[in-house]
């Protein structure tokens, strides 16, 4: 059984097929990278993966289960995470806040009304701990808005993480972040859990050779091909693919 | 850093959030001392009080949900109505009208709520006005249950909870409408403060994440929507309650419109905008709207047009701090 | 009945006139302008004073009616407006809000409170008989005139430079500006001619629309119906929902008096609950 999968999936604007037939496979604590060049429809299929938008034709599968007709909320508590490419965030709370809050909704305690928020010790303590592994240890209480972007990167996996997925759709982790900062991203990703599936969409392939055990090129919205890194390397359908992209670096 | 330190400071930080501020005991304790040293306001701060839980039930919803409403009105009538009604017809003793009346109120809430949580701001604004005029017209047609134009009157107020005695005694209704104030702001704050207003400030802020963290929007919204209708129908019974007289101006829109005021000039997102913007507009209207009526509406007016222009969230806080902030740079230069 | 269609479709058509601005204006620049109808009261006013007090005859005052709300629109937009586009709708609502009351506070203290009636030229007076139809002469006049005014609109949107400027800076405002289209220009014009048009529905249609302080706030809603069933991509939305707002209005107060305004909102809320779009807009909404 595979973590998520999609069967014949496809989106349809009028004229326009941003996700065309599209069979992804990503298996068990998989680390799969999802590559394409701009305008292929990574951001389309993830909207689609989350629930986001609603597909025309086909279906989305959640650890063998079919997710397709389910709003993004309860696929959450499925065990899906995603994050975005463009942080967002709550920019009025702290990260200790946010964090808090995910996990709370996370232990089905998000309708609790009387009870005063962070009352719950053991919550907060995982909130705490959380925010320390992603380095936001010196600004627990600062609001999100004035935090530097590199550390809102990181809450914007720390808030994903929190939820404790199964599955974690990690949109361009590292995008926007500062040349000094990136490499405290690339180690958080690197440090994921274990037992979390990650389908990582990059831009970039250094994070992408570094990171992925198995990736898929989309291209025009259809999956162009898939395979082992040393193959996708290799293969000279990719480098046209990404001729006019690469050169540009 | 020692871990447990880290932890137990961080619960405390949050705990403090909703601790009261030794001005909120203050405020209080001056409005409970009002009852005995006011003797000659208590109308007026009857009204106010009055006024107050109207507007917080509106913060609920636009400071804390993010919900812009032009038809709260709806909910507050319909509270009035109902809490007529019922004293009428079945039982006259008030807190048992003010249950009926927030219940009554809620459910109206809760089956508009999935009305207005559909579409976009504007269909939301458009959707919260015309449940108002829709149930300003049912209020205005069903003339033989609630008086139409003329209004309900012969309302009959018994003692609150069998002993106490209200009925045309200003101070002894003064001192029962605020103790019901401060009984629902005492509610109001602790679900502010608690994970289910955390979430709620979570969909304000941040609508498209809140629901990619598991957090179900529309569930909690229609929450808040049927919670923030029942106080609004509480308000409305406290002042059918105290008045003569339950008429169409408890439901039109100029009701609707000057609870938002009140609001937008006291503040939105912490509770006492409400009680603040409701003051300063009753009391302004005292002095000035008895000049000419037309002379409060343009100063209304104004004051809207400044504080759109140059407030933020806290209403006519933004504009001290805006103004102290530039005394303070021009200090500064030498 | 005949006659209550036609009489229906006048005050439609006029409804569509002064609404029109508001729609463009919304589908522009996203911004929820409540005081239009204050333009269009502005308008009334103008015809009002100079056609009662100074004898300036009927169709004389109307395109002085629709310059004097256009250059106010134009003022207004330039120093005011155009610090809201950036804003909440909530603060958009409070500004256009208190414009209102003070702009009805004004008008009620210099002119009074009373509705005012404009003096119409005697030809325009009483009606006649058109195939047993019993045709308002005033009202036919209001159709003529609307009518004019909607072919000339789609004639310029569909033909002009100005009005392909136009289309796309609502299509898309930052493509508009990246192909190098003046989105803050059009955009001062457009909302000076919907006022100016509003001016001009507000001096036509006085008799028939009540002309007084606080027309602003009891039509607010009657436009914004337009506007939001009618949606804002198009000119044949809004104009289609104008036509059936105004025979269901005038044929509401006719047949079903005590009900009139209940079916209206009711029907609005129906449709903004079932296509928040608006019955006749294409695409999603914004």
């Amino acid at each position: 059984m595979n973590a998520l999968e999609t069967v014949g999936l496809e989106k349809r604007f009028g004229g326009i097929v941003p996700t065309n037939d599209v069979n992804l496979k990503v298996r068990e604590g998989a680390r799969h990278a999802l590559i394409g060049p701009n305008g292929a429809g990574k951001t389309t299929l993830i909207n689609l993966l989350t629930g986001v938008l609603k597909p025309s034709k086909g279906r989305v599968k959640l650890g063998g289960t079919d997710i397709t007709t389910l709003s993004p909320h309860r696929r959450v508590s499925l065990g899906m995470a995603r994050t975005f490419q463009i942080n967002q965030l709550f920019g009025d709370l702290s990260p200790l806040e946010a964090i808090t809050l995910v996990i709370g909704e996370r232990e089905k305690l998000g309708t609790r009304f009387w009870r005063t928020f962070g009352s719950d010790e053991k919550l907060v303590a995982e909130a705490v701990a959380l925010a320390k592994q992603f380095g936001l240890a010196d600004v627990l209480e600062e609001r999100t808005s004035s935090l530097p972007y590199g550390k809102q990167r990181q809450l914007e996996i720390a808030l994903a993480i929190a939820g404790k997925p199964r599955v974690l759709l990690l949109d361009e982790p590292a995008a926007g972040v500062p040349e000094a900062e990136r490499h405290e991203i690339l180690e958080t990703v690197a440090a994921l859990p274990k037992d979390v599936t990650v389908l990582l969409i990059e831009h970039d392939m250094d994070i992408v050779f570094g990171f992925a055990d198995r990736i898929s090129v989309l291209v025009d919205g259809k999956l162009f091909v898939e395979g082992e890194p040393k193959e996708i390397e290799n293969d000279p359908r990719v480098r046209a693919v990404y001729l006019g992209e690469r050169t540009d670096d | 850093m020692n871990t447990v330190n880290t932890v137990q400071q961080a619960v405390a930080a949050l705990k403090q959030k909703r601790a009261w501020h030794w001005l909120e005991y203050l405020f209080w304790l001056g409005a409970a001392a009002s009852v005995f040293l006011l003797p000659s306001q208590h109308a007026l701060l009857t009204q106010i009080a009055i006024w107050s839980l109207f507007a917080i039930s509106l913060d609920l919803l636009l400071g804390y949900a993010g919900i812009v409403s032009l038809g709260h009105a709806a909910y507050f009538g319909f509270g009035a109505y109902v809490a007529a009604l019922f004293a009428i017809n079945f039982y006259g003793e008030p807190v048992t009208g003010l249950l009926v009346a927030g219940i009554a109120a809620g459910l109206l809430g809760l089956v508009t709520s999935l009305l207005v949580l559909r579409g976009t701001d504007l269909t939301r604004l458009m959707v919260t006005l015309g449940i108002a005029l829709v149930m300003y017209e049912i209020a205005n047609q069903m003339s033989w249950l609630t008086g139409g134009a003329d209004g309900l009157t012969g309302m009959p107020v018994n003692p609150v909870l069998g002993f106490f005695p209200i009925y045309f005694m200003a101070a002894n209704a003064y001192a029962y409408v605020l103790a019901v104030c401060f009984v629902l702001f005492f509610v109001a704050k602790r679900i502010v403060h608690s994970p289910f207003g955390y979430s709620l400030r979570a969909i304000k802020g941040n609508p498209l994440r809140a629901s990619s963290i598991g957090i179900p929007n529309n569930r909690r919204l229609i929450a808040v929507y049927t919670i923030a209708a029942a106080y609004a129908g509480i308000a409305g019974a406290l002042l059918a309650q105290t008045t003569p007289v339950v008429s169409l101006t408890y439901i039109d829109f100029q009701r609707s419109a000057d609870v938002l005021l009140m609001l937008i000039i006291g503040g939105t997102g912490y509770l006492y905008g409400g009680i603040i913007g409701s003051a300063l507009f009753l009391v302004a209207q005292k002095f000035i709207g008895n000049v000419t009526p037309q002379y409060w509406e343009f100063w209304i007016g104004f004051a809207l047009v400044v504080i759109a222009l140059f407030a933020r969230d806290r209403g006519v806080f933004s504009i001290y701090e805006r103004i102290s902030g530039a005394l303070r740079s021009r200090k500064a230069k030498p | 009945m005949l006659t209550i269609l036609f009489d229906g479709i006048a005050y439609g058509m006029l409804l569509f006139v002064i609404a029109c601005g508001l729609a463009v204006t919304l589908g522009l620049m996203n911004f929820v302008n409540l005081a239009h109808g204050a333009f269009a009261m502005l308008g009334g006013y103008c015809a009002y004073v100079l056609v009662n007090f100074y004898g300036v005859p009927f169709f004389a005052s109307l395109p002085v009616a629709f310059m004097f709300a256009a250059m106010i629109g134009l003022v207004a937009e330039r120093t005011l407006y155009v610090h809201f586009y950036s804003r909440s709708h909530l603060e958009q609502v409070m500004f256009t809000i208190g414009l209102v009351f003070m702009v009805s506070a004004l008008v009620d203290y210099f002119l009074g409170s009373q509705q005012r009636f404009i003096n119409l030229p005697g030809y325009l007076q009483g009606r006649f008989d058109f195939f047993g139809v019993g045709i308002g002469k005033y009202r036919l006049l209001i159709i003529l005139v609307c009518a004019l005014i909607v072919i000339v609109l789609q004639l310029i949107l569909g033909y002009t430079r100005f009005g392909s400027r136009l289309r796309a800076a609502v299509d898309d405002q930052r493509v508009a500006r990246g192909l190098g289209i003046n989105v803050n220009w059009v955009f001062a014009l457009t909302f000076a001619v919907g006022c100016g048009l509003a001016g001009l529905g507000g001096a036509l249609g006085a008799e028939i629309l009540s002309l007084e302080p606080h027309f602003p706030l009891k039509f607010m809603i009657y436009f914004l119906i337009v506007v939001s069933v009618g949606g804002t991509s198009s000119i044949t939305g809004p104009f289609l929902a104008s036509i059936l707002l105004g025979i269901g209005d005038v044929a509401g107060k006719y047949y079903a008096p005590r009900y009139g305004g209940f079916v209206i909102y009711t029907i609005m809320i129906v449709v903004l609950v079932l296509r928040p779009q608006g019955l006749f807009a294409r695409g999603t909404a914004k």
